[in-house]
């Protein structure tokens, strides 16, 4: 009797998780419900990750997606609610527009997913059951020494294509924080409580 | 620990069970089973004591017994009565709540606050899951239990509840900034976000501890407690349970067993928190006397012995924690509630800038004085666990890369020196640094 591979007990486990609250949060009518599947499903993933293996990336999805953009959600439908639960009604129409092209994108990318010939089989080299590779090589590859580009290059022609894929991700990380630090203030200025015309009159009027 | 299990199952099982046991690799689930319900243990168990002694503590700073009667002399099963009169109370859930989020929130809240010890480490290489980035991880799911309050404060359908979840998941959200920003000082110090690694650098005398290494990690110390204080809600910051003006904050409609499950996702969130100080910044499972060390019981061969080196590390960790937890509910009974706005100007104002300052000064003390101050002990730190730093076919795959790339695209990376400044960046955090240990002996603790 061959033994169970418990490794693809849980893939099977995390992953219908993932794929059940995700098509909950569609069919779901009531807002904070919905943001509640959609933690399942994210958590789910992130549990994915680290099932292959990939805990900085298991950790980023809990923090940013989990912990962040959820928390975010659900204080926006709070602060912008009429009633006191928020509740969406989807019309006939709208169910069938939705499920052909949520089915068509489903079609290309399980199409794209299943043709990629490197993704087919399973990864010998890297077993992660020995050694996860450490954070090190993120923080190397931030500062240009793309460890993780060295063996490519020998297939590669020479000449501009190998030597752009060299590249650090610091400049493009500084740029993406300078962009939200802007959005952030950008968003404070116009959420900022705004003087009436009448202030003149009334100086302590606000909203 | 799995294959411990399945060794010695083949030795006591008969052969059919033996290989029903390889069949189902009861080894590694009974592993995995073990390690879940010592922390559900740790957490529940923890609660039952810390309750206790939160009401001894308040009893002595309000001069006043606390509880003396249940158990003894001390009250010592008072929690335990408490627990019995909880789970006998009616489940409850008012007319206008949602069923589903209401039921669900505490148990969210729970699992969020057990996650959080699933990479912390109890003594040498005792931890559930040994991540690379255990400190990341801490700080990501912590910051989940906010989520099951806001869950709870909503889906409560009172105004009660839903001010002090809205108070709350503002507290909690603003003060990961800082509180990540205190954590990246021991992680930049250690080289590593691996709290294993961080524990057993600091073996020794207790000055090897980060707290003392300089000091502007003292000072972010302090400020890491404040905004851990902040971040599981307890006194002064817990305006989201605010007896006195919001009846009962986020849990007001919860009674028994569920608004319990909450609190011990409180206590269990003190106790992270406490436990992730004491990693980061005293040592862990080190005490100030390495005396463990002197009987040679960390690094035997022995298993007996290195088990019970653990087992006095442990115990360490533990009175480290349980300090921690004490401290602040100390604080609690001290000091007056804070009023949102000024939690906020404490965060935004002073916790942030005065992290990052710190922050900025210990990563200069880290480049001006790479050997310390204050002559260190001569201990060696040990070696290093295989990967918890950049090895050196790392580093040396990243110089080639670096070497690579700067003359492919001419000095597109700017300046000819730029694998000179990889170098000497690869050098803080990879060997330990030889003038800090004064000793050039590398031993590997024993596994």
């Amino acid at each position: 009797m061959e033994s169970i591979h418990w490794h693809s007990v849980f893939f099977v486990l995390f992953a219908a998780l993932a794929c059940g609250c995700a098509v909950a949060v569609a069919l779901s009518r009531h807002i904070v419900r919905m943001a509640f599947y959609l933690v399942l499903s994210l958590s789910a993933t992130g549990a994915l990750f680290f099932l292959a293996g990939a805990d900085f990336v298991g950790a980023s999805q809990l923090l940013i997606y989990v912990g962040a953009t959820l928390v975010l959600l659900v204080f926006g439908v709070m602060l912008t609610a009429e009633g006191r639960f928020v509740t969406l009604r989807t019309r006939g129409g709208d169910w069938i527009v939705g499920l052909l092209a949520g089915g068509a994108l489903l079609v290309i990318l399980l199409q794209a997913t299943l043709g990629v010939e490197r993704w087919q089989t399973a990864r010998a080299a890297e077993h992660p059951a020995v050694s996860p590779p450490t954070a090190a090589r993120l923080g190397l590859g931030l500062l240009g020494a793309r460890v993780d580009r060295l063996a490519r290059p020998a297939e590669a022609p020479e000449g501009e294509a190998e030597s752009a894929g060299m590249v650090g991700y610091l400049l493009p990380f500084e740029i993406v924080s300078v962009h939200l630090l802007v959005v952030l203030i950008g968003a404070a200025y116009l959420a900022r409580p705004k003087r009436r015309a009448d202030a003149a009159a009334n100086p302590e009027a606000g909203p | 620990m799995a294959e411990f299990f399945t060794q010695h199952a083949h030795d006591l099982l008969w052969p059919r069970l033996a290989a029903l046991w390889d069949a189902l690799e009861l080894g590694y689930l009974l592993a995995a089973l073990v390690h879940v319900g010592l922390l559900v243990n740790v957490v529940a168990v923890g609660a039952l004591a810390f309750i206790w002694l939160e009401r001894k503590v308040a009893g002595r700073i309000q001069d006043r017994l606390g509880p003396t009667r249940v158990g003894g002399r001390f009250g010592w099963l008072q929690t335990l009565a408490d627990g019995l009169k909880l789970i006998a109370k009616e489940d409850l859930m008012p007319a206008a709540a949602d069923p589903l989020l209401f039921r669900v929130a505490c148990y969210v809240s729970f699992c969020a606050s057990l996650g959080g010890y699933l990479a912390l480490p109890f003594a040498d290489d005792w931890v559930a899951l040994r991540l690379n980035v255990a400190a990341f991880f801490m700080i990501a799911v912590l910051g989940l239990e906010v989520f099951g309050v806001i869950l709870a404060g909503y889906a409560s359908g009172s105004k009660w509840s839903l001010f002090g979840a809205m108070r709350e998941g503002a507290q909690v959200v603003s003060y990961e900034v800082p509180l990540g920003l205190c954590v990246l000082a021991p992680v930049m110090i250690a080289g590593t976000m691996d709290l294993g690694t961080i524990g057993q650098m600091q073996r020794g005398w207790g000055a090897n501890w980060f707290v003392l290494h300089d000091p502007f990690t003292f000072v972010i110390f302090w400020v890491y407690f404040a905004c851990a204080t902040a971040s599981v809600n307890r006194a002064p910051f817990d305006l989201a349970e605010a007896e006195s003006e919001l009846v009962g904050g986020f849990h007001t409609e919860y009674s028994g067993l569920r608004w319990s499950i909450f609190f011990m996702a409180e206590y269990g969130s003190m106790f992270a928190v406490s436990g992730l100080a004491a990693v980061l910044f005293f040592g862990g499972w080190n005490g100030p006397i390495p005396w463990t060390d002197w009987l040679g019981l960390s690094t035997a061969t022995c298993g007996a012995l290195h088990y019970l080196g653990n087992l006095v590390g442990m115990t360490n960790f533990v009175i480290k924690c349980v300090v921690g937890v004490t401290v602040m509910m100390w604080i609690r009974w001290t000091l007056p509630r804070l009023r949102i706005d000024q939690v906020m100007t404490v965060c935004l104002k002073y916790c942030t800038p005065l992290a990052a300052a710190a922050l900025s000064g210990a990563a200069l003390w880290l480049v001006a004085l790479p050997g310390g101050l204050v002559i260190r002990s001569a201990t060696p730190l040990g070696g290093f666990r295989e990967g918890a730093f950049a090895t050196p076919a790392e580093i040396d795959a990243g110089l080639a890369a670096a070497e690579r790339a700067s003359s492919l695209s001419e000095n597109r990376l700017g300046e000819e020196d730029s694998p000179i400044l990889l170098r000497r960046l690869c050098k803080i955090g990879t060997v330990p640094d030889v003038s800090r240990t004064g000793s050039s002996s590398s031993r590997v603790p024993g596994r």
